[in-house]
């Protein structure tokens, strides 16, 4: 299972990578949209994948018994999931102005405040 | 109990909250603001005089002990920091009295700028990676929307800019804070510092050193990593140029203080030579992209990554001197670069234009003005007796310690091409004569501006803290030896966050 994740990591992120290097700013905020995904995932898989073992201390001990799923990672996980989200959904609507405001969504149009 | 080290936090958040309920009133908003602002400074005092008292001072949120608990933590640095984040704070906070569009205003430009600057204050004080970068990300959030408010072309096109590259640091640290959470099983960052000796695969250790290297350095705007500052920095209104430019790239700066004098210490052979020649080519690249400009706020946006470039070479000195002169330059170069943005805007106001060949003649109207600008512009070249000076001083002194003739000739360099810039632009816009069928008006003071001397008051007080820390500098020394030595024994910053160890 690890490998496997681990492989599905991997391609994320050069999918991700691969669509912010396209010039269309839609494929741009595909590719970030992928790429935090990419990166919840890495949390995920790195901090260990444990099946049916919910972290739940039985009655009477004093620490759970056996081996449990880390719930730390999940609560990173849900943390940055939700800040991705915030972060993405103002990143939409910036491409949507600025395609309104620049009347194109090719990044090369868009060189002016370069140097 | 010390309530000090959550105040920064606290304040401006409330006060973000505040000047959104009174969101029709933009009266009450500006002097919440101007309350707030000098509250946090306040505050910022309060935290820094406990830190040089008790060297920590550590709260636990919630009462759930280090490691498993969110640790708020001080030391000197994050003091130092929280006062400057007052000062510019209080700066800004001023500046937009008089210089902001009522479009700005009711489209929250104030409850913005609180959020932002709890960002900061956060980053500043977050005891936990994982809550750092939390933190890391209210600032981002906050920045994108000041940066975009007003909605012209340029700045949209400076914002892509600038959020995917800050994106896509975002997502390489959270990579890495997975990545170092499975390998060592704790976010706290003194307990990383702690455990992180004991591990044995170095090679991943370097690994993740250079994925926090990459992410911070982005935010930083190091080399080669800095293109998103000089293309997005330029365009949004002088008040958010000068809060950015004093605080943001400054809180990347921190944030690899942290991590390179507490978690990343074992292999200093690698991960600072590394460091080095990053801090070398920000230095020279930032200083070359400046003197190619003709643009008043892009020649100073390039050299606020030249800058970089010298609190970075402290770092990755690293020597008890280097570190000093790194932190004696962030503290100077908070106060000059926020105050030469704002000259910026006043020069703007005068007469309309940020491109040096539309501007001259200012020095012939007002003189004072043009002594204003060359106080911080010959500390930032650093002249002595500027606070530059001593600042640079420190940190070539130290490159000749350890004999690194290379980084040192090169921030010799540096600072001889940063004095050109400034005499470029005091050329230009002070000295000249005032290209034909410019409006002059509002120079010459036929068209009475009423609220310049508004504009005025924040310029005068970063200048008036410019020259305190030039002819005042045994003081200012003195604490960040203090703040350096503690950086360079991270053991009692660990001791303090974890309590005592058998």
């Amino acid at each position: 299972m690890e490998s496997l994740m681990a492989y599905v990591i991997g391609i994320l992120f050069a999918a991700a990578i691969y669509m912010m290097l396209r010039r269309s700013i839609v494929k741009l905020v595909i590719g970030l949209i992928i790429l935090s995904n990419a990166a919840n995932l890495l949390i995920f898989a790195v901090s260990g994948m444990t099946r049916g073992a919910p972290p739940l201390i039985p009655e009477g001990a004093a620490a759970p018994l056996g081996i449990i799923a880390d719930p730390l990672p999940q609560a990173l996980i849900l943390t940055a999931i939700v800040i991705a989200f915030g972060v993405l959904a103002f990143a939409v609507v910036l491409i949507h102005r600025a395609y309104e405001v620049v009347g194109n969504d090719d990044l090369d149009q868009m060189k002016d405040t370069d140097t | 109990m010390s309530p000090e080290v959550v105040l920064p936090i606290i304040i401006p958040l409330f006060a973000g909250a505040l000047t959104l309920a009174f969101w029709r009133s933009t009266f009450y908003q500006r002097w919440i603001s101007l309350f707030a602002t000098f509250a946090l400074l306040g505050a910022g005092v309060w935290l820094l005089e406990s830190t040089r008292e008790a060297g920590f001072v550590v709260m636990q949120m919630g009462g759930w002990a280090a490691p498993f608990g969110i640790t708020i933590v001080a030391d000197l640095l994050s003091a130092i920091m929280i006062v400057l984040t007052g000062i510019i704070g209080v700066a800004i906070a001023i500046y937009s009295m008089a210089d902001t569009p009522d479009k700005h205003q009711k489209f929250g430009y104030f409850p913005l700028m609180h959020l932002l600057l709890a960002g900061v204050s956060g980053s500043f004080l977050a005891g936990d990676i994982f809550n750092l970068f939390v933190w890391f990300e209210v600032m981002l959030l906050a920045s994108f929307a000041l940066l975009t408010l007003g909605g012209e072309r340029s700045q949209m096109e400076g914002a892509i800019k600038y959020v995917t590259l800050n994106l896509f640091s975002s997502a390489i640290f959270l990579s890495a804070i997975g990545l170092l959470y499975g390998m060592v099983g704790t976010l706290n960052m003194a307990d990383i510092g702690d455990k992180l000796s004991q591990v044995e695969h170095t090679g991943m250790v370097n690994v993740l050193a250079m994925m926090f290297l990459i992410s911070f350095g982005i935010k930083a705007a190091a080399f080669p990593l800095f293109f998103w500052l000089p293309a997005s920095y330029h365009t949004p209104l002088v008040g958010v140029s000068a809060l950015f430019a004093g605080l943001l790239t400054k809180v990347g700066v921190y944030a690899l203080y942290r991590i390179f004098t507490l978690i990343f210490i074992g292999d200093t052979e690698f991960t600072h030579t590394i460091l080095l020649w990053i801090a070398v080519l920000t230095m020279l690249t930032g200083v070359l992209g400046a003197a190619a400009q003709f643009e008043f706020r892009r020649i100073l946006s390039f050299h606020i990554v030249s800058q970089i470039g010298y609190m970075l070479l402290g770092l990755a000195l690293f020597t008890p001197l280097a570190i000093i002169g790194g932190v004696f330059y962030i503290m100077h170069h908070i106060i000059v670069k926020t105050n030469l943005f704002l000259i910026s805007g006043v020069v703007y106001r005068l007469l309309g234009s940020y491109d040096l060949k539309k501007l001259g003649g200012v020095y012939k109207h007002r003189p004072g003005l043009a002594i204003l600008f060359l106080v911080p512009a010959l500390s930032l070249a650093g002249l002595p007796p500027l606070s530059g000076f001593f600042a640079k001083f420190l940190v070539i002194r130290a490159g000749l310690e350890v004999e690194a003739w290379v980084a040192t000739a090169i921030a010799l360099l540096v600072g001889l091409l940063t004095l050109y810039s400034m005499i470029k632009i005091w050329a230009e816009v002070f000295w000249k004569k005032l290209p034909e069928g410019i409006d002059d008006s509002r120079l010459t003071g036929k068209k009475t501006d009423k609220q310049l001397w508004v504009m005025l008051i924040p310029v005068v007080g970063l200048t008036v803290c410019t020259l305190y820390i030039g002819l005042n500098g045994e003081p200012i020394y003195q604490l960040a030896s203090e703040a350096a030595d503690q950086l360079l024994n991270p053991a009692g910053y660990i001791e303090a966050v974890l309590g005592e160890r058998p």
